[in-house]
């Protein structure tokens, strides 16, 4: 038992970490209708770039709120700019394969001009692990939890109750309604791939201190990504939390009990299973086809 | 331009190849057979995703499936037409499988599930070491003999698989000028109006995929007789990608769009790879780097592949 509870509590931990990649995953579909290939660079690149900053003397604070600017302005507004607004008019797929070729390059050229090795990361949490009633609990799980659970808050309280954020859930529903009543549609479409780039960067500075700082680091969480979106609900924010926390939870359970092995196996099953049964996803609303 | 000459122009082509072949260097014959295995894995995967419109994320699984197949069915002496049978069938339907639950919702959900399955085959791969020897790989696969013709040489084995990249090309070219095929183009363009028309899409969808994926499981038993040696690092889904890639960048849609692409992603690497040159050296390593930006490029400018480049100018320019 108290194995259990210690495995559902590092899962979730790690599942609020694909959560934010999911989340931002999610915003941008719906608002831009985006499917990014390239999520998993755009939390590898953060990482880099934090150590960066790092290796310059600066405290991991400076140096992860310089990448949050940083981050902003190129996997942001440069990535909207330069990449999506001159491929959206041709549909999704040629987006799609823009965002791989994308991946490819960005990973290839933090192998080719850094390095191909994997580099250790600074935790924002203190080492160590506490005891509650028995069970070991570590600092950096809680760290992590509590975080990614007061962005996702946030972000929540943000879009429902903002004024802003409400202008940026009506053009998801309906961009053409939201033109008719004076939205600055445009401007919307912008603060959800800044957002995107923010959440990346939250996520980087989660996850690296376990994955490490390595050129491909971004494939395995891209990937969970995807999966923790679907599974939850393309069309629901809350979705792609429920979806990256119950991923991460289930790789932890079938880590521990069926085979290290296949913790990687575990997002796809889970796709699969959802996408026969419940093809919107868990808390998703099903979408109408357009002719 | 006519048909007559088109097609003396590509009977020529192909009696070229043949030709240089006999004439190189082993290790170029090595080169035009493995591009030969890709072509058939690519021309394949364009009927997935340039006839049916359907992107597939995965078919580096079903080229490992086929090639993991061949490796213990040749090894443990089954014909190997037979072997190329079985690969195609077990793909075909693993395809089926895979599919039907993807296709029943939308259309970039299949890039998922095909990505998702390829991570987990190469997790098998990887990880059963009783059957695939983990990341050991299988070694000593053999080369088929042909009527007591032996395929051993390089040579034979280039002319064997290059006869039968013909031969499925042919098949795919039929396969696509039948009202089958027709109807995958249909699906391709509008698929709620074909199905107005009585085309059943999630049918049609998951046949076209699945044949794809039959074309990667047969590539896969030339790719484990010519390379001798397998083990799961050619079937990681970075590959899935460059295969889908070299579809998009040489035309999608198109038939011979995966020749150009597929020389571009197996043959440019090697030859930059085998040059003395500093300035080719200097771009071996940044390869992929220009690559994936110039897919980016291509996207932008002319999201039809390059073959589509004669189109685009015809119309003047025009966007």
């Amino acid at each position: 038992m108290g194995d259990l509870i210690q495995l559902l509590v590092s899962g979730m931990a790690t599942g609020a970490i694909y959560a934010l990649a999911a989340l931002g995953f999610t915003l941008l579909w719906q608002a831009a209708g985006v499917i990014n290939f390239a999520q998993g660079e755009f939390v590898m690149l953060p990482a880099f770039s934090m150590l960066f900053f790092i290796a310059g003397g600066s405290p991991l604070w400076l140096a992860f709120l310089l990448t949050c600017v940083l981050s902003m302005i190129v996997l942001g507004y440069g990535f909207k700019r330069v990449i999506v607004d001159p491929l959206i008019k041709h549909g999704v797929i040629p987006l799609v394969i823009a965002t791989l070729g994308l991946s490819i390059a960005v990973k290839s050229i933090v192998r080719a001009g850094y390095s191909a090795e994997a580099h250790p990361f600074p935790s924002p949490f203190p080492t160590g692990q506490f005891a509650l009633g028995g069970i070991n609990i570590s600092y950096a799980d809680v760290g992590t939890l509590v975080i990614a659970g007061l962005i996702v808050i946030g972000l929540q309280m943000f879009l429902n109750k903002t004024v802003t954020g409400r202008a940026m859930q009506a053009v998801a529903q309906n961009t053409e309604a939201a033109k008719v009543l004076g939205i600055n549609v445009k401007r919307m479409v912008l603060y959800v791939f800044l957002i995107n780039a923010v959440l990346a960067v939250v996520a980087a500075l989660l996850v690296t201190p376990t994955y490490l700082a390595k050129f491909d680091m971004g494939d395995s969480i891209g990937q969970k990504a995807f999966f923790a979106a679907i599974i939850g609900g393309f069309n629901q924010t809350r979705g792609a939390l429920l979806g990256g926390v119950l991923i991460g939870i289930l790789e932890n359970v079938v880590g521990f009990y069926v085979s290290p092995a296949y913790k990687e196996g575990v997002a796809l099953v889970l796709f699969l299973a959802v996408i026969l049964f419940r093809p919107e996803g868990l808390l998703g609303k099903s979408e109408e086809r357009k002719v | 331009m006519n048909t007559n000459v088109k097609t003396i122009i590509l009977v020529a082509a192909l009696a070229a190849v043949a030709v240089v072949a006999a004439l190189a260097k082993r290790s170029d014959v090595y080169l035009l057979t493995l591009c030969s295995v890709y072509l058939m894995a690519t021309f394949g995967l364009n009927l997935t995703v340039g006839y049916a419109g359907q992107m597939s994320l995965g078919q580096a699984a079903f080229f490992g499936i086929g090639a993991y197949i061949a490796a213990l069915a040749l090894k443990a002496g089954v014909p190997f037409f037979v072997v190329v049978l079985i690969a195609a069938v077990v793909c075909f339907f693993v395809g089926l499988a895979l599919g039907f639950p993807a296709l029943r919702v939308q259309h970039h959900y299949l890039a998922f599930a095909t990505l998702g399955f390829n991570v987990l085959v190469y997790l098998i791969m990887r990880n059963e070491e009783k059957i695939t020897g983990g990341t050991f790989g299988i070694s000593g696969i053999p080369r088929p003999s042909l009527l007591g013709f032996s395929m051993e040489g390089h040579l034979a084995y280039f002319y064997l698989t290059f006869a039968s990249l013909i031969v499925l090309a042919f098949l795919l070219w039929w396969l696509l000028r039948s009202p089958w095929g027709r109807a995958f183009a249909a699906l391709r363009d509008n698929p709620i109006r074909a199905e107005s028309l009585g085309v059943n899409i999630t049918a049609y969808t998951l046949l076209a995929f699945a044949i794809g994926a039959a074309c990667a499981g047969i590539a896969g038993v030339y790719y484990a007789s010519l390379v001798e040696f397998i083990e799961p690092g050619p079937f990681h889904f970075s590959t899935s990608l460059m295969m889908l890639l070299a579809v998009i960048v040489g035309g999608s849609g198109r038939f011979f769009g995966p020749v150009i692409g597929t020389v571009i992603i197996i043959l440019l690497p090697e030859l930059l790879r085998a040059s003395n040159m500093e300035a080719l050296k200097f771009m071996q390593k940044w390869y992929l780097v220009f690559f994936g930006i110039a897919v980016v490029v291509l996207m932008v400018w002319l999201p039809g592949g390059i073959l589509s480049i004669g189109d685009r100018f015809r119309k003047g320019g025009a966007k």
